[in-house]
């Protein structure tokens, strides 16, 4: 049964009416980290939408605690029903980051943690320390994933109590070099579990 | 009671289900008029600041300083006073009407365990009515007991009366604590924010 105001559709289907105002940023799926070795987000599986339903995608960090001092969040993508997370990425990678004794203040590129055509699992959170009050915060943006003309944009920008008590500020953008659709998304850290922190995925326009 | 269409939950318990409404929640603005300051405490003035929201976003928009000053903030960490503990870093693109350009680390925006007002921009124009400020600050789960407190901004604005120009600012930090968040305010380092407004949104 629909529900219909002054002759409107507000809902039906299952689903609001398409002429109801909503805010274009939606929540998709929220992970939550408990030693967890990988978190993954799947088109289709566990209400995750991961397609051409949105043009852009974001990703939301909040206080990513590694089990081990000084891993990097990382993240890859796959396609179709492929699960090795090895697509082609092409990046830049830049911080600037200060100690708390106020040393050592720098805006550097990392040459070291970007990539060029490589396939390994891209660095987005630098050096995470694990002292109990230690994290990470930040987001990453992945635009038209299921787009079958172009590669796929990301960037990301995190902030990062790093690890040697540190203000790290970082900046990742770059492209996956593949015109197939991406299905998936994997974060895991460099060594050891994510012990703690939430990944949540929102949806953008629509 | 619920209200659920074709098996879909769309409200239940006062609220939407989620993947139904927008998840980027307006919770309030602040327009400034020769203010001094301009503060959101949690709790007063239908301002909401605690673990409603793991993500808060401060939208700055045409910022105008009465006088040649920098943008600041500073946080509150219990009490009434805006002094929490911040180690920061901080970095700048500028370019000017008369030619010049340079991208840098900014020492200006970077804080060392300091209680100080943290600089969000650097000196901007007052002389002229079309300069102004604008931008935003992410605030990362201002109620934790567990962790520091991430925040992260980006600022662009028009740089001094001698030297006309954008500077872009970004900057990003921790409140070294582990005792919630529950109040921000901003001002500028000296002077009044003449005028221009700050929104405050919650991100479920």
């Amino acid at each position: 049964m629909a529900v219909v105001s002054n002759g409107t559709t507000i809902i039906d289907a299952g689903a609001l009416g398409s002429g109801v105002p909503t805010g274009k940023m939606i929540l998709i799926k929220t992970l939550t980290a408990s030693g967890s070795g990988t978190l993954d987000f799947i088109n289709g599986a566990d209400s995750v939408v991961f397609d051409g339903t949105y043009k852009e995608y974001v990703f939301k960090f909040i206080n990513i605690h590694p089990a081990t001092d000084s891993a990097d969040l990382t993240f890859q993508v796959d396609t179709g029903t492929n699960t090795n997370y090895n697509q082609t990425i092409m990046s830049t990678v830049f911080r600037a980051e200060i100690r708390e004794d106020g040393a050592d203040s720098k805006l550097i590129y990392d040459t070291n943690l970007d990539q060029e055509e490589g396939t390994a699992f891209q660095q987005i959170q630098h050096d995470i320390g694990n002292d109990a009050d230690q994290s990470a915060a930040g987001t990453l943006t992945l635009f038209n994933p299921a787009s079958a003309t172009f590669v796929k944009h990301f960037m990301a920008r995190s902030q990062i109590y790093y690890a040697g008590d540190y203000a790290l500020d970082f900046l990742v953008a770059g492209y996956f070099n593949t015109t197939t659709a991406l299905t998936r998304v994997q974060f895991k850290m460099s060594t050891g579990n994510i012990d703690s922190g939430v990944i949540k995925l929102y949806g953008i326009g629509g | 009671m619920g209200l659920i269409s074709a098996g879909s939950t769309i409200f239940d318990a006062g609220a939407m289900s989620a993947g139904f409404g927008g998840s980027m929640t307006f919770i309030k603005k602040l327009t400034a008029s020769g203010s001094g300051t301009l503060s959101f405490v949690d709790g007063a003035s239908s301002v909401v600041l605690d673990g409603t929201y793991k993500e808060y976003v401060f939208t700055f928009n045409n910022i105008h300083s009465s006088s040649e000053n920098s943008f600041q903030i500073n946080f509150r960490d219990g009490g009434t006073a805006y002094d929490a503990v911040k180690t920061s870093a901080g970095y700048r693109a500028y370019h000017f009407e008369g030619g010049g350009a340079d991208l840098g680390y900014e020492a200006s925006l970077d804080l060392a365990q300091e209680t100080a007002f943290q600089g969000v921009g650097q000196p901007q124009s007052s002389a002229d009515n079309d300069s102004s400020g604008s931008g935003y600050l992410h605030l990362f789960n201002p109620a934790s007991t567990t962790f520091v407190k991430h925040y992260i901004s980006h600022y662009s604005h028009h740089y001094t009366n001698a030297a006309p120009g954008v500077i872009t600012n970004w900057m990003s930090g921790y409140c070294n604590t582990t005792t919630a968040i529950d109040g921000v305010q901003f001002k500028f380092d000296s002077g009044n924010i003449d005028s221009g407004d700050i929104c405050l949104y919650g991100i479920a």
